[in-house]
């Protein structure tokens, strides 16, 4: 016997009940082993690891904080390392209104990520920017970088924050591996004028 | 290397001939909270000199609010500080009163110093959490992150949001708080002291966090005063300057508090005045809840001044009578007379006076409105702050200065 | 001691300055005046200076723009206080919009600096004599002062907005 008792419940948990560990890709399987496509175990991979580098400005960075904390944790999905630096990161989370002076900043930031990377705008300022129709905001950071998720809200609620990350964990599982390697995808971000 | 190089630093003879470096820290440094660039003149790990660019962030909040009537900039102020936003609300709403020569009854104010208070409250306790963080201590903030939330609670049954609040109207609330808003309003004032005097103990007498803060980022009382330092910061410098004391407004003479203040003006003191202000703002919650308690009768259900020019009224009486539909119309298109007038109001925020200073032409929008944005004001100090200390000591005088972006920029 | 009031601050500053200090006011008890721009300095270091005035905390500086005021269109306003006995005064000093020339007070107060650059930025008011004048919160490259009121609050110029999404009629393209 241990001498401490975890499980007060008398019946024994089933842990298959209470947790879902992750879909298994279609595939075969059989005794010994499973076959499936490498594209989808990498998207298994990369969808539960993925590293957001927070680009908190404003307000939504502070709904950002409480996302990140005790309360809403941020880490159930898997992002709990929240990097600083562009180089470590997959996902940039811009939260809060670009200002023009920022603008080029954002880019720069957004340049040193290496592929592949994702970009979620949280918030109405980010996403277009806001109730803040004025000569020094950008209107929406998608007019300097490609984005992939849109967060409303303004503030968006942590909740919200929440579903924003799962549907990139979506986008980022069900991704082709060749993606970023498509005629399609170096023509978006020319169209940036990001080589 | 030729004495020209070194003009600023005076090095010991015979020690190895040294350079400066260049440290570019921001605008988006994992260490500086919020957009500020700071370039960072290195003497090894010392500063030789700092230069600060803000405006990363600038949103022309006062060239928006020409655009808006009173009741729409509400929504501006929630995004100056929005650590604190329900202070900055009312703050305006108080502003706005002024000129508009509303009385308010006694139980508004006295429900405006709880939500004033509660918000002082999560101001602070970010603050201070966030100084634990940067000198690596992370429990901190996760544990007091917790009830964070539950004053946000209470904000969601008062107004519906969390953080960007828009809460209370011109003369007082939109609503009266529910029983429910009561009820967790009691459970904050049982569980989050324990929480508080938890966090305290890990702090305050922590050698090592008191050896990271004492005598960092230190300046003088009259130093303090020639930057226009207000709130904690110059409290901590040791004058015990608070506008809730020295122009009460919202019957803040009605409450017994002390000011708390520090000696030194460094670091850990305006830790330990944060720490200690938050303790004062619950004793001040206490007061008023027992206040208003004590309303009986038809007094008990009063939450907004008696003023229909100015006060939207109910949304049910909007659509069923007559009268209310007109106001309402004339309230939200501007036909309501505003008054012509100029008037400065201050209150005490939670990073110091935020000041109002608002010029009315008798037109349906100001025609000036300038915010007094503590943060921005005293930012300019930050160069002499951490001049001849260490970077990392830099870092924490960024993060207990509770300098807030938003504000900064406007 | 006697407790300062608006009428002594009135009456001492009358006879320091006698005519040149115009305007008087107390719009919500806050005593209000106006002086010459050539004399600002000297108003704010008397004030600093006196032993019962004692006004040497600077609350706030900012500036209005009035269009209307032909050769004045742009008023320079201190809001200060005397923290020892809670008594503020505001004075305003007024400029021309083509030619806005106003001592710095940085000399005397430390919180002036970016307040006065603030000014700057937003207005284009030249503090004669600041260490350091230049933008503060918009970009360096920027070529007008957006708080005038002849600005719109948007760039009419701009293109990053898609109109169709905003409800301001069809895209241009």
């Amino acid at each position: 016997m241990r001498p401490v008792k975890y499980n007060i419940h008398p019946k024994e948990a089933k842990l298959a009940d209470s947790l879902i560990v992750s879909e298994m890709p279609d595939g075969y399987t059989g005794e010994g082993f499973f076959a499936t496509k490498l594209s989808d175990v990498v998207g298994l991979a990369r969808k539960n690891s993925i590293w957001p580098m927070p680009f908190a400005t404003s307000c939504c960075g502070i709904e950002f904080m409480a996302t990140m904390a005790s309360h809403y944790d941020l880490a159930r999905f898997g992002s709990e390392r929240v990097g600083f630096s562009p180089r470590q990161c997959d996902l940039l989370m811009v939260m809060g209104t670009i200002a023009k002076k920022m603008g080029p900043v954002l880019r720069q930031v957004y340049i040193q990520m290496a592929e592949p990377r994702w970009v979620m705008a949280v918030g109405a300022c980010a996403s277009t920017g806001g109730i803040f129709d004025t000569y020094s905001v950008l209107q929406g950071i998608d007019q300097i970088i490609p984005v992939d998720v849109y967060v409303p809200g303004c503030a968006p609620r942590p909740e919200a924050i929440l579903d924003g990350v799962m549907r990139i964990q979506d986008i980022v599982q069900n991704e082709s591996i060749r993606r970023r390697n498509t005629d399609h995808y170096k023509a978006l971000l020319n169209s940036y004028g990001i080589e | 290397m030729s004495d020209i190089l070194h003009h600023n630093i005076k090095l010991p003879k015979g020690a190895i001939e040294k350079e400066t470096t260049t440290l570019n820290l921001g605008p988006t440094h994992p260490a500086t909270h919020g957009v500020m660039q700071n370039i960072i003149e290195l003497d090894g790990e010392r500063i030789v000199s700092a230069e600060q660019t803000i405006g990363y962030i600038h949103r022309a909040f006062e060239k928006l609010a020409e655009r808006r009537p009173l009741f729409q900039i509400t929504t501006l102020t929630d995004r100056l500080n929005y650590c604190s936003a329900p202070l900055n609300n009312m703050g305006w709403h108080l502003t706005c009163e002024k000129l508009l020569g509303i009385q308010t009854p006694k139980r508004v104010d006295y429900l405006r110093v709880i939500i004033m208070e509660l918000s002082r409250i999560t101001d602070h306790l970010i603050c201070n959490s966030i100084v634990g963080v940067d000198s690596g201590a992370f429990t901190g903030f996760l544990y007091v992150m917790q009830y964070r939330e539950l004053v946000y609670e209470i904000y969601e049954e008062i107004c519906g949001a969390r953080l960007t609040t828009n809460m209370g109207r011109i003369g007082g609330f939109e609503r009266n708080f529910n029983d429910t808003a009561w009820k967790k309003l009691d459970k904050f004032l049982v569980e989050f002291p324990k929480a508080w005097k938890e966090f305290g103990n890990l702090f305050l007498r922590n050698r090592i966090f008191m050896d990271r803060l004492i005598g960092t980022g230190a300046i003088s009382a009259e130093r303090a005063l020639n930057y226009g330092f207000t709130g904690p910061n110059l409290r901590a410098a040791g004058v015990d300057y608070d506008v809730r004391v020295h122009t009460p407004y919202s019957s803040y003479q009605d409450f017994n508090f002390t000011i708390p203040v520090g000696t030194t003006g460094d670091n850990y003191d305006r830790f330990l005045v944060r720490d200690q202000e938050v303790w004062q703002s619950i004793s001040i919650i206490q007061q008023a809840y027992q206040k208003v308690q004590e309303f009986k009768g038809a007094e008990a259900e009063v939450y907004h001044a008696d003023a229909p020019e100015y006060y939207l009224p109910e949304k049910e009486l909007v659509y069923t009578r007559m009268e209310s539909l007109i106001w309402h119309f004339k309230i939200v298109m501007g036909e309501t007379e505003i008054p012509k007038g100029e008037v400065y109001n201050s209150i005490e925020g939670a990073n110091g006076e935020l000041g109002f200073y608002l010029i009315s032409d008798g037109g349906r929008t100001p025609y000036r409105l300038h915010f007094r944005r503590p943060c921005f004001i005293y930012y300019q100090a930050y160069s002499e702050l951490t001049k001849g200390g260490m970077l990392s000591d830099a870092i924490m005088t960024m993060s207990s200065l509770n300098l807030i972006a938003g504000e900064l920029d406007a | 001691m006697m407790a300062l009031n608006n009428e002594i601050v009135k009456q001492k500053l009358v006879e320091k300055f006698g005519e040149q200090l115009t305007n008087w006011e107390e719009p919500y008890n806050f005593l209000t005046f106006v002086a010459p721009k050539d004399l600002n300095l000297k108003v704010l270091q008397f004030l600093y200076d006196d032993e019962t005035l004692k006004f040497r905390f600077l609350t706030d500086l900012c500036a209005v723009h009035y269009p209307d005021r032909k050769g004045e269109e742009v008023a320079v306003v201190y809001h200060l206080h005397n923290l020892e006995n809670n008594i503020r005064v505001r004075f305003k000093v007024y400029t021309d919009a083509e030619k806005t020339e106003v001592y710095t007070a940085t000399a005397l107060y430390e919180a002036a600096n970016w307040m006065e650059r603030e000014t700057y930025d937003f207005f284009g008011v030249n503090f004669i004599g600041h260490p350091n004048l230049k933008r503060i919160l918009n970009v360096d490259e920027m070529d007008y002062f957006p708080l005038r009121k002849q600005y719109p609050l948007e760039d009419q110029t701009r293109v990053d907005k898609d109109d169709e999404m905003f409800g301001r009629g069809g895209s241009i393209l």
